[in-house]
């Protein structure tokens, strides 16, 4: 950490903090290892994220074998089954999307666009990364412990996540808990970064309101993080207690195989609330960056400032402070008080306002615009699309007497996927397009990214729109299989089959993407600085990839906000945000 | 859960009172023009290192608040039987209180310049630290010894649990303050040393209210007091 000398009388303005005072690595381990640049943190976070998430893309087509094909897999036993979903949701809400848009996108953004040289906080930055492999790593050793990963579901509910009889109850559940405390260690360690780089190392001229959404985005999800993560690991620390000391935190008396287990009094409510405090809030960390990251894809693909710029900013703050108050609507069948629910639904369809006022304003955006069909644009359409389905079913299941009989169907898996699993993946996609070209000064490969952009979005719909059908038919969620059910007619078996052929294609149509990540990096047509000609500061770099520090000698000076696209009389489409007024006729940097 | 909705609107206030400071209400796009031409939303100039250390007390706190919301619901189950707090406990309590003194002195030292009170003043932070940690775990063992176990109530549960987690938080802070003497032992220059003493300062004072607080709560001298705020909020 660099301490800049404090002295009350003089304090130096963060943007004239000198080269000096910049960690410098000294060897190859330093530089690419253990570095303590945020761009290099931020590749390994997205690495490893992608690296986990892939693992739980494989469990998912397991999962789909089993549903589609019941008993035609004799590798996949109903345990296996439980602990498929409890490690893919485990994984892909919190190992993947949390750290890939904080870890991966925030390092890597929000320094170059705010205007530092790097985090304020680097050594600590790197820790934050390495802490989190850690608890990647205990995670995957989960699946080669006796007994195997826990099956409790990624919501890992007491009594039922740590009694015998649930798969995992030995190692499984042990470190799935520890993974988690140590995943929030680490991402505290970051959460700091990002909130003080944002508030302290902001270069001159670069106010709050000129800052790009995608760091107020990311900012705000951050700010959410750090208060929401804190629940969780109470719940852990508690649960992991409950498990290994035999505490009642949560466990009520119970008779377990037979016998008397030795709880007594605790209340499985209360990990409920514990955990939904976090995991509503969670919901919107993983929204918020994916907000803003698609108004800066949208603005910046259909050369027109974004709409309702100030209103953007207030959505997401509101969203933010409002989606603290909405977690019990995860419990309405929880046998919590009944007139809870009516509180806690009454806020989850207030959260609608300030979210449809952004849905509003990315469709003006694109109104007259001069929309350049690329393929983050794409992404980004496909992102506002499906966001609106997933929320509008959000609409269904946020009252309740709509949720209740909808409650543990297929209906809220369609939901959820849709809204925090389909919607996010397109913008993680669509930024990845967007960015690759100043990671690697390389554009990714066009007709190989149009195909991926097609098959992931046509067939995201047709895997998750029939789930819908099944969850309003009352076909339940996390069943093994589903017999000879008599409200379950044989189209809902077929369906099945289907979607599980469908989301197999989507899945290996990801390698196509992979391809072209790995083959554009050598083979890719050079991208110049700023291939897509926008305004943000990323993208005014004197080196692509920028070099370490960012922006050579000096820091870039903000003279505008950053979405002056197709301004009347200027004569390009685009004013970077770096250029100084009375320079707006001659524009310079449009590539560097 | 009230505690911690209470916390977060206090959190809300605060964020709320600077975001009131940022003129969120300016137009960006006619704001075109050089620095200074438009006051407000600038970027903070205290160090970063203490806005972090602000951000990290407010997660902290999150993380206390929320142990004590779930005291507070689970104590309601007919099982919980309060346990008697050892006497020990409140000589702790003056030791806690001699070491966030201590601290503060050698910040004030630090002010006038005074290398030698820096060192003395963290030097005897740092050893009560160490003497309340060392209570701490005789605290439980006393309790372990009169038959008050870890999983035989969740009164002592949340008793184990919110002492480690406190300790466990002062451990942290004795870290920092190590590394702060260590940097004050090599160095002549005091004034490069004033941020970091000023917040392991910041830092205890922190952790003595939160044990403040946790001490009243697990004497039961709160009880009264959330048993008023459970009625007003249900």
């Amino acid at each position: 950490m660099v301490d800049i000398p404090y002295d009350r009388i003089a304090d130096i303005p963060p943007a004239e903090v000198p080269d000096v005072e910049l960690y410098h690595p000294r060897s190859w381990w330093t530089r690419y290892v253990f570095s303590q640049d945020a761009k290099v943190i931020a590749i390994q976070y997205a690495l490893t994220a992608s690296a986990i998430g892939l693992v739980a893309l494989v469990l998912s087509w397991l999962m789909r074998l089993q549903l589609g094909f019941p008993g035609t897999f004799s590798f996949i036993d109903p345990n296996q089954y439980l602990q498929l979903i409890t490690m893919h949701g485990m994984i892909m809400v919190i190992y993947l999307l949390t750290a890939l848009f904080l870890g991966g996108f925030g390092n890597y953004l929000i320094p170059l666009m705010v205007g530092a040289r790097d985090m304020v906080f680097p050594y600590v930055n790197m820790l934050s990364y390495w802490v989190y492999l850690l608890a990647v790593l205990v995670l995957a050793s989960t699946f080669f412990v006796p007994g195997g990963p826990t099956g409790a579901g990624w919501t890992l509910y007491p009594p039922q996540a740590i009694l015998s009889g649930t798969p995992g109850q030995d190692w499984g559940i042990i470190l799935m808990m520890s993974s988690l405390i140590l995943f929030i260690i680490g991402f505290t360690m970051g959460g700091l970064n990002y909130v003080v780089t944002v508030l302290q190392a902001r270069t001159r001229g670069m106010t709050l309101m000129r800052l790009p959404l995608t760091v107020w985005g990311i900012f705000t999800a951050t700010v959410m993080a750090l208060l929401a993560f804190p629940a969780l690991f109470v719940a852990s620390v508690m649960l992991l207690l409950d498990r290994l000391l035999g505490t009642s935190f949560f466990m009520p008396s119970l008779v377990e195989m037979g016998q008397l287990s030795k709880y007594g009094g605790g209340s499985p409510l209360l990990f409920q609330h514990l955990f939904w405090f976090f995991g509503h809030p969670e919901v919107y960390i993983v929204a918020l960056p994916a907000f803003g990251i698609v108004s800066d894809l949208i603005s910046t693909h259909a050369r027109k400032n974004i709409f309702g710029y100030r209103m953007m900013v207030w959505a997401i703050v509101a969203i933010g402070a409002l989606s603290f108050l909405v977690w019990a609507h995860h419990m309405y069948v929880s046998g919590m008080f009944p007139q809870f629910g009516y509180f806690f639904a009454t806020t989850t369809l207030i959260i609608a306002i300030p979210t449809a006022i952004k849905v509003y304003n990315w469709v003006l955006t694109l109104w007259r615009g001069d929309i350049h069909l690329r393929v983050p644009m794409l992404f980004a359409l496909g992102f506002i699309i499906t966001f609106v389905n997933g929320g509008l079913t959000g609409l269904f299941l946020g009252n309740v007497v709509v949720d209740v009989p909808l409650s543990d169907t297929m209906f809220v898996v369609a939901h959820f996927h849709m809204v925090m699993g389909v919607a996010p993946i397109m913008v993680v996609l669509g930024a990845i397009y967007h960015w690759y070209p100043k990671v690697t000064g390389r554009m990714l490969n066009d007709v190989l990214g149009k195909f991926h952009f097609w098959v992931t979005f046509l067939g995201a719909y047709l895997i998750f729109f029939p789930m819908h059908y099944l969850g309003l038919l009352g076909v339940p969620r996390r069943y093994f299989e589903l017999g000879d059910a008599a409200f379950i007619p044989p189209s809902a078996h077929s369906l099945n089959a289907f979607i599980s052929v469908v989301a197999l294609t989507v899945g290996f149509s990801q390698m196509v993407f992979l391809f072209n990540l790995a083959w554009s990096l050598f083979k890719g047509k050079a991208s110049g600085g700023n291939p897509w000609r926008a305004t943000t500061l990323e993208w005014q770099t004197p080196e692509t990839p920028p070099g370490h520090g960012n922006w050579g000698k000096e820091l870039p000076v903000v003279y505008r906000w950053a979405y002056d696209y197709s301004v009347p009389g200027a004569e390009e489409d685009f004013i970077p945000q770096n250029q100084p007024p009375r320079a707006t006729q001659v524009v310079q940097g449009a590539a560097s | 859960m009230s505690a911690i909705i209470l916390f977060l609107a206090l959190i809300a206030v605060i964020a709320g009172w600077w975001l009131s400071q940022q003129r969120l209400t300016a137009k960006p796009w006619l704001e075109e023009g050089p620095v200074g031409q438009f006051p407000g939303g600038d970027a903070m100039t205290w160090p970063a290192a203490k806005i972090g250390l602000g951000v990290f007390l407010a997660v902290a706190s999150a993380l206390f608040v929320l142990f004590i919301s779930a005291y507070s619901m689970r104590m309601n189950v007919v099982d919980w039987r309060a346990l008697p707090v050892p006497r020990l406990l409140w000589l702790n309590t003056g030791v806690l209180v001699l070491s966030s003194i201590a601290l503060q002195w050698s910040y004030v030292a630090a002010r006038r310049h005074d290398a030698e009170g820096v060192m003395i003043g963290l030097l005897a932070g740092g050893a009560s630290a160490v003497v309340f940690l060392a209570g701490q775990l005789l605290a439980w063992q006393q309790l372990n010894a009169a038959g008050y176990f870890v999983a035989s109530n969740p009164a002592n549960s949340f008793f184990y649990l919110l002492t480690a987690v406190h300790g466990l938080h002062l451990t942290g802070g004795l870290v920092a303050l190590g590394r702060t003497t260590a940097k004050v032992w090599r160095s002549s220059e005091i004034a490069d040393m004033r941020l970091s003493v000023e917040l392991c300062a910041i830092y205890w004072h922190f952790l003595l209210l939160v044990w403040l607080v946790l001490l009243g709560l697990l004497t039961g001298w709160t009880d009264d007091f959330v048993n008023i705020c459970r009625q007003l909020l249900s």
